[in-house]
């Protein structure tokens, strides 16, 4: 019952969130320099035209109206028409958003599992060899471009060592069309294909290592820095006292008080790994979103880049209901101080 | 006179920080008889908290080390005993009753949880074994021994729901878990009001006396002493400078810091006791 209400209030918080962002993005769109219509008929429309288009597209109508209509579109999973591949944006976006969930998500798993075992090691034995080498890793993986390191990735393991594939989802000649979730990965184990799921991991791998790096380095830090903290309170040292043995004061009585801020950090990271993940789509030919935004900005396709900048805002925000949710899971100071 | 429960002999220990050694505690002296209650009693930095962890084998060696001495418990030497055996004593046989009941808690679980692992990992060291469903209910005993109203209540709460003396209660109630001998209280209810802490005292008092235990009670505050110990030991940057009955240091204390200690508790009549040497009035 409690949760339940914890659960509410941070999903009103989001559709809060959510109507801040429509409306920001909306207002950017039409703060634009340039008119939209002179712009779509070209310098030699009369003004009867423009003013003719003007009336059918609604733009002499309100503000307030003309949002009310951007909105009812939005509801209806109307972003309108891309001018690149004059297709629905919604289509476009449908087709790539997939692949970059599905990259984001092994991303952050890869990030988490790797970066949180090496924090918690770094803290464990600060100022001792496995903190300096945690350190190492740390900065390098925050200082390498993710482009370089998937080049880097590409040429060592796709062109010298033969071991992983370097550019799209699956290999050519295997047909598979995820259509339950659209990750190739998440579908191939529903349909029971083993052998496509496996597939599917190989090519996933490269891109989300060079993408989880940063991330990976990032979440290490923290998870240092919080387990420090932590290891110098009171109830750490009383674990000792209390002759916990020392695995199950590390993992238990030290580790979930110290989780809140990797997982914050997590819910961050989402908005840049999105932005990020284009360079490593391009390298690695994924074909998603980030990669698809970038192209429509190249070409100033104003409907598919507000679609994307949509997509990817409300992807953030629920994302970010996921980790305050599973904060207020580790962390029950989180969900009983927002209930006073 | 028989051996005492547990016995510090010329303990020294000094600490390395940035290659400077500090030597901290120099050879401290002190025994607790079975059932009697002992006072340390020093300002801070006094040592009396290196001395505690030295007892509960709480100390990080680096940075610190022990130079000399001996801490007997029961007639056996903890230093000289292999880790194991030690374990097996640590938060069992000779327990702890933690200061801060702030942050003495783990925030992220719940009382219930806390105490039963205590009792989990209590249990394993001494090849004991219980059900959980026992372990529960001695959890709840042992909160309903510090006269927690609810017991099974206040074991589902998280540190944060409850007050301070409660969380408190719950500090003494974890140090009680295992059958303990020895009960170590690092200036138990400083943190909380002085009505609180009367009663924490009280409470304390009263269980070390029906259960028979020892206590060693760490404080700066010799009205607490009085309250609580019949034996006090007075130190002052690292050794002790005076020792003897509660009663008769109250009386007639021998050394100027002890003096000076005495006149540092607050009194209903105001002024002074002793004229003190050395602390400007």
């Amino acid at each position: 019952m409690e949760f339940l209400l914890f659960l509410l209030r941070r999903v009103a918080w989001s559709l809060l969130v959510l109507f801040g962002l429509s409306v920001v993005i909306f207002l950017i769109a039409r703060a634009m320099p340039g008119d939209p219509v002179r712009l779509a008929l070209g310098p030699r429309a009369s003004a009867e035209q423009v003013e003719q288009l003007r009336e059918t597209l609604g733009f002499n109508q309100p503000l307030i109206q003309q949002y009310g209509i951007y909105v009812a579109g939005l509801v209806r999973g109307d972003l309108g028409q891309s001018l690149l591949t004059e297709q629905p944006v919604a289509n476009d976006i449908r087709q790539t958003f997939a692949a970059t969930f599905e990259l984001v998500l092994s991303t952050i798993t890869i990030a988490f599992v790797l970066g949180v075992p090496l924090g918690v090691a770094a803290a464990r034995y600060k100022d001792r060899w496995p903190d300096n080498v945690v350190r190492i890793i740390a900065i390098f993986s925050a200082v390498t471009p993710s482009f370089f390191l998937a080049l880097l990735l590409q040429i060592l393991a796709g062109y010298v060592l033969h071991i992983l594939p370097t550019t799209g989802r699956l290999p050519p000649g295997l047909t598979f069309s995820a259509d339950i979730t659209g990750l190739i990965t998440l579908d191939a184990l529903l349909n029971g294909r083993l052998d496509v799921f496996l597939e599917a991991l190989r090519y996933l791998l490269l891109p989300s290592i060079a993408l989880a790096a940063a991330t990976m380095g990032q979440i290490a830090r923290i998870t240092r820095s919080s387990m420090i903290d932590v290891s110098s309170q009171d109830y750490a040292e009383a674990g000792r006292a209390f002759g916990i043995p020392e695995r199950v004061r590390v993992f238990k009585y030290m580790l979930r008080p110290s989780f809140v801020p990797p997982l914050t950090i997590l819910g961050l990271e989402f908005a840049s790994l999105i932005g990020n993940a284009f360079v490593v789509e391009l390298v690695f030919s994924w074909p998603g979103m980030a990669a698809y935004g970038v192209r429509t900005i190249l070409q100033k396709d104003l409907n598919a880049i507000m679609g994307v900048v949509i997509v990817s805002g409300v992807f953030f925000v629920l994302a970010n209901l996921v980790i305050d949710v599973l904060t207020g899971i580790v962390d029950p100071r989180i969900r009983i101080r927002g209930r006073r | 006179m028989s051996f005492p429960l547990l016995r510090v002999e010329n303990l020294s220990v000094s600490f390395t920080t940035y290659g400077r050694t500090v030597p901290v505690l120099h050879g401290v002296s002190l025994d607790v008889p079975a059932r009697s209650q002992v006072a340390l009693v020093g300002e801070s930095g006094s040592g009396k908290t290196v001395t505690m962890k030295a007892i509960m084998g709480l100390l990080r060696q680096p940075p610190a080390r022990i130079t000399s001495g001996a801490i007997y418990y029961d007639g056996a030497d903890l230093l000289t005993m292999p880790e194991k055996e030690r374990l097996k004593l640590r938060g069992t046989a000779m327990s702890m009753v933690f200061q801060d009941p702030m942050s003495s808690l783990n925030p992220v679980f719940t009382i219930a949880d806390q105490m039963a692992t205590i009792l989990k990992y209590a249990d394993r060291r001494l090849g004991r074994t219980r059900s959980s469903r026992d372990r529960m209910q001695r959890v709840y005993d042992t909160l309903a021994q510090v006269r927690m109203r609810d017991p099974e209540r206040v074991a589902r709460a998280y540190p944060i729901e409850l007050s301070g003396g409660m969380r408190q209660r719950v500090l003494i109630a974890m140090a009680l878990l295992s059958e303990t001998d020895l009960l170590i209280a690092d200036e138990p209810g400083t943190a909380l009001d002085v009505t609180t802490q009367a009663q924490i005292l009280k409470l304390l008092k009263d269980l070390v006396e029906a259960r028979g235990l020892a206590l060693l009670m760490i404080t700066h505050n010799l009205g607490v002493v009085r309250e609580t110990c019949n034996s006090v030991y007075v130190m002052q940057k690292g050794v002790i400078v005076e020792k003897g009955e509660t009663a008769a240091i109250f009386e007639a204390p021998a050394h100027d810091y002890t003096r000076s200690l005495i006149d540092a508790v607050p009194r209903l009549t105001g002024g002074r006791r002793f004229g003190t040497a050395g602390v400007p009035a």
